[in-house]
């Protein structure tokens, strides 16, 4: 006899897109919120002006897989430690976190050693988003039931 | 993760805990049902207040002066805000915190965003779960807010203890007021944005409609408050009266319990029926082949059911 409990399903990936910083320019985060949305994701968009503490607080409380912060401000060699910092704080140490926006090509390297996993310049599609962070976002959908 | 480790951990003050267990409820995923199991006995009786009301009336607005004003008392507060799930992709975007970013560094604030994943009464199936489960996390009231409803979108009412409805001028004439839907549900009515012209106009049409309630001298009477939620105005006499409507309903309890119950066990059924049906043997897999086939009706199968379930 068959356990009659629905087992679990592949649940949609939640993606928090942060806008941190000073700059007023959020057309490329809500772009990509809404080609994240079209591809099936669940997206939490925060809005302009995240701090690190905010982006994290929001991270822990929306349980989300992935964070992607958009960045353009040139801020980006001095955000991201604070970022990771925070979601260090908080013990969110298990999410994904990616980044978009103009970030040169000389500083990824950097960005990726702060714990940056993919950065994503002006034109990649969505498709290419989407299929990245099907492959990377962490799958800590199926809890072992014992 | 196991539901008696994630309780475990919730009890030990972990933060991720709370976080953690809401997204296996909302995921059906069989460890947060087995939390949920593990918390029943202790689940408080949070006051649970919906908010709803059309797109853009401004119940994000009204939700973080709401949590403002409740803070100020002192009490802890959750928030659930959902919103739609696209048909097509399944995809969400859930923008409702942008409105709450001012609370980040207060703990006794708790924000989940939900997607609808499917359901069109304006919450999502998993609603009612999540709720439960932050009652049995200690929060006295829970703030729901619903998709952008206008006529329909009324699961909130079997869900709410007090239904918050929220409307703005310009929205139609006195004919939108009167025809059915979202205004019977409101246990009180906001008018927000009180300060746009048509405001009173609005707030009287609202009023004409409680009149045509029997007079019975205990009734509840379903105030209209207007309200301008981004500078506050108005937000304490809403809490005060969401006050008084808790109180009202604990001299008048009616059978709005029973009733919550038969609704939540009918929406727990469906994973569990699904997965009978899939298993492709025994009554119930037959049952569903009948009605497949146009042999028997769904009323018929759901009588049987409950024939079977209470023979003993």
């Amino acid at each position: 006899m068959p356990d009659p409990v629905a087992p679990p399903r592949r649940s949609p990936i939640r993606v928090l897109i942060a806008k941190p910083g000073l700059d007023g320019h959020d057309r490329g985060a809500k772009v990509m919120a809404r080609g994240l949305r079209d591809a099936g994701f669940e997206v939490v968009y925060t809005g302009l002006f995240q701090t690190p503490e905010m982006i994290a607080s929001a991270a822990l409380q929306e349980d989300v897989d992935v964070v992607g912060v958009s960045i353009l401000s040139g801020a980006h060699l001095a955000i991201f430690p604070r970022i990771m910092a925070a979601l260090r704080d908080q013990g969110v140490d298990d999410v994904l976190v990616v980044a978009g926006g103009t970030i040169p090509e000389e500083d990824i390297g950097t960005v990726k050693a702060m714990g940056v996993s993919e950065v994503f310049g002006p034109g990649t599609s969505f498709a290419a988003v989407a299929d990245y962070l099907r492959e990377h976002a962490p799958n800590r959908d199926a809890a072992p039931t014992s | 993760m196991t539901g008696a480790d994630l309780v475990a951990r919730l009890d030990a003050g972990d933060p991720r805990a709370l976080p953690r267990l809401l997204t296996l409820v909302e995921n059906g995923d069989p460890a947060g049902i087995d939390a949920l199991r593990r918390l029943a006995a202790r689940s408080g009786r949070p006051h649970v207040v919906g908010i709803t009301g059309p797109p853009g009336s401004g119940k994000s607005s009204l939700v973080n002066a709401l949590v403002g004003e409740l803070r100020q008392r002192g009490q802890r507060v959750a928030v659930v805000a959902v919103d739609p799930s696209s048909p097509v992709t399944g995809g969400a975007v859930l923008g409702d915190r942008i409105r709450m970013s001012d609370r980040h560094r207060d703990a006794d604030v708790y924000f989940r965003s939900m997607a609808s994943r499917g359901a069109s009464g304006g919450l999502a199936t998993a609603t009612r779960r999540v709720v439960r489960l932050l009652g049995a996390a200690g929060f006295p009231i829970v703030l729901v807010e619903t998709v952008g409803t206008g006529q329909d979108g009324v699961d909130i009412a079997g869900l709410a203890d007090t239904v918050v409805v929220v409307q703005v001028p310009g929205l139609g004439d006195g004919v939108q007021a009167i025809k059915a839907g979202i205004l019977e549900i409101g246990d009180i009515l906001v008018v927000n944005k009180g300060d746009l012209p048509g405001s009173a106009d609005v707030q009287r049409q609202l009023r004409d409609l409680g009149r045509s309630h029997p007079d019975d001298p205990d009734a509840w009477r379903r105030p209209v408050m207007p309200t301008i939620a981004t500078e506050g105005a108005g937000i304490a006499a809403l809490a005060d009266t969401l006050d008084a409507h808790r109180a009202w309903l604990g001299r008048h309890p009616g059978n709005r319990d029973r009733l919550a119950a038969a609704r939540e066990v009918g929406e727990a059924s469906v994973p569990v029926l699904r997965h009978a049906a899939e298993s492709g043997t025994g009554w119930l897999s037959a049952a569903f082949a009948d009605i497949d086939a146009g042999l028997r009706t769904p009323d018929d199968v759901a009588a049987e059911l409950v024939r079977r379930a209470t023979a003993q």
